[in-house]
């Protein structure tokens, strides 16, 4: 279990500082489109809720399976909307002499 | 066919190896946006790693009941599409609400973890679900208060009171209080609740005194805040996927929240307890009605035709009145005449990160004639007219010189190096902060009032029909 913690902690700082400097790259003509993207890939939280509505749990059963499926319906809203509105605006991105949609 | 789904369903190598994998996507997409070239890429490569931990997820052997996990997924598809299909000009109010149901799932599952392990739940552990559920609560509040506002569903002023951030803070305070006693002895079932209750209130509270220009920086404070907290539920949780994604995600809305922050030249403490609203009344009030030199479509039309440069400074008045679509005819009308024009955006101007951006881009203008703040400050010495859309406080040079002006050392565009200045606003009243612009007043500044709409239509009718000459 320490051993689980300590390695996690690993990851999330490594993770943080990959993060820093990839994200540091993005031009600021993109922020909104990065904060919809970030957005939509947090929600992988899904997978979480996911797991929490589908297990099999002794007690608290109901409150689990509950609980689980509102929080996937709110993480896959995420998922799909975030994605869809950060494609719709990366793609009216257009340099200069590119062709109109 | 059957022999693979037992092989997955047997073992937890190949979903950790999917995991995995759907990590490295997720990177990768997020350095793919560096450049709007291969940005597209970015998304497919996030789009295929969610479906791949998503798949691999539902494989998942400790799945005993599909039925209700289908029906949530159905269900948060059909309210997903609406919100990826919003217009342009509601980007912020959706991504507000998008912070809010990020973290409502965070803090739901927060939850019944908490029940499910109770009482036999480690210090550490319990350390991590706490920051997790506070975090995730008070994220869910504050960003449906911010989506509220930025609908203007909620008055869009501040609202300050009396000993406002002795109130927020001891919230705060209480509630960390309440999440070390938890941490101390888990078996304290009862006091969970007031870790969730608390600060939901405390979110509404921190996003009452804050006003629409602020809400860049406080959106994407929130942003940082639902990624921390699917961090945390990475470690309750112990997916390294979720650990990933989340400090990603926190990561963007610091680096977000630090470039506003800086942008306005104020900290985070001064954006979220300062109250920039206190001041208004006062720096309004003293000024004398001075002189201002104003000009009509026709006289606009015809300097701007004889221009060699021009840079437009678009703001949050632009978004109002939907003038995008009409600043792109005026910027064809001028490329048209050989004119060179370019685009000067603020950092903060607008409601988010990168908004003007996103509705230039709109209108189709080409992306690489938006430059940002460093990059146009050096040009406007060469320019003919700088043409203000719609902002005010990034162009206020008081910003640079007067130091007892409360936005004093804020960067700002160096529009009044410019030959001519050109500000379409409404009227003479001061902007959010009720700072008076000493940029109105100059002998080079002409007042262009109107609607920006209106105003910046007129001049491509008098452009295009040659005018009544």
């Amino acid at each position: 279990m320490e051993l689980d913690l300590l390695s996690s902690l690993y990851v999330f700082m490594l993770a943080a500082f990959i993060g820093f400097e990839v994200i540091r790259r993005v031009s600021p003509l993109l922020h909104t489109p990065l904060m919809s993207l970030t957005n939509a890939l947090d929600a992988i939280a899904v997978v979480g809720a996911i797991i929490l509505a589908g297990e099999l749990h002794e007690h608290h059963a109901v409150l689990a399976r509950v609980l689980g499926t509102i929080a996937i319906v709110a993480a896959t809203s995420n998922i799909v909307g975030g994605f869809i509105i950060t494609d719709r605006m990366l793609k009216m991105f257009k340099a200069s002499g590119s062709k109109k949609a | 066919m059957s022999g693979l789904v037992n092989a997955l369903r047997n073992s937890q190598l190949p979903l950790e190896i999917i995991y995995l994998t759907a990590s490295i996507l997720f990177i990768l997409s997020l350095k793919w946006l560096s450049s709007p070239t291969t940005a597209r890429r970015g998304v497919r490569a996030g789009e295929i790693g969610m479906f791949l931990a998503v798949a691999g997820t539902l494989l998942h052997r400790g799945i005993v009941d599909y039925t209700w996990i289908a029906i949530a997924l159905v269900l948060g598809t059909v309210i997903g599409i609406p919100l990826g299909f919003v217009h342009m000009t509601a980007v912020p109010q959706r991504t507000a609400l998008s912070h809010a149901f990020g973290a409502l799932c965070v803090t739901l599952v927060g939850t019944a973890e908490f029940y499910l392990r109770a009482p036999d739940v480690p210090k550490f552990l319990m350390a991590v679900l706490s920051m997790e559920v506070i975090l995730g609560s008070l994220t869910l509040t504050g960003s449906l208060m911010a989506a509220g506002k930025l609908q203007e569903v909620l008055p869009q002023r501040p609202i300050t009171y009396k000993g406002q951030n002795f109130v927020n803070l001891s919230l705060l305070g209480i509630a960390i209080l309440i999440a070390l006693m938890l941490v101390m002895d888990p078996s304290r079932t009862y006091l969970y609740p007031l870790i969730v209750v608390i600060p939901l209130i405390f979110g509404v509270m921190m996003i009452i005194p804050i006003g629409g220009a602020d809400m860049p920086t406080v959106i994407s404070l929130l942003n940082s805040y639902a990624g921390l907290s699917a961090a945390a539920m990475g470690f309750v949780l112990d997916s390294k996927l979720l650990i990933v994604a989340g400090a990603l995600d926190g990561a963007s809305g610091f680096i977000l929240s630090v470039n506003m922050s800086k942008a306005m030249n104020r900290s985070f403490t001064n954006v979220l307890f300062g109250a920039f609203g206190q001041e208004q009344t006062t720096a309004a009030g003293k000024e004398e009605a001075k002189p201002v030199r104003s000009a009509t479509a026709e006289e606009s039309a015809a300097i701007l035709a004889a221009a060699n440069k021009v840079v437009i400074v678009p703001g949050y008045g632009m978004a109002v009145s939907q003038a995008q679509h009409k600043v792109r005819e005026l910027y064809d009308a001028l490329s048209k005449r050989g004119v060179d024009v370019k685009f000067g955006i603020h950092p903060v101007a607008g409601r988010m990160p990168g908004h003007m951006n996103v509705l230039l881009a709109e209108a189709d203008i080409p992306y690489d004639k938006l430059l940002d703040m460093d990059e146009i400050n050096g040009d406007f010495q060469q320019t003919d007219v700088a043409l203000i859309i719609g902002a005010n406080d990034v162009t206020n040079p008081a910003a640079r010189s007067d130091t007892s002006s409360p936005i004093y050392g804020m960067p700002i565009l160096d529009v009044d190096k410019a030959r001519t200045v050109m500000v379409i606003k409404r009227g003479m009243s001061a902007g959010f902060a009720g700072i008076e612009n000493p940029l109105y007043y100059l002998d080079r500044t002409l007042m262009l009032f109107g609607d920006a709409k209106g105003f910046v239509g007129n001049i491509v009718r008098e452009l295009s029909g040659g005018g009544h000459a």
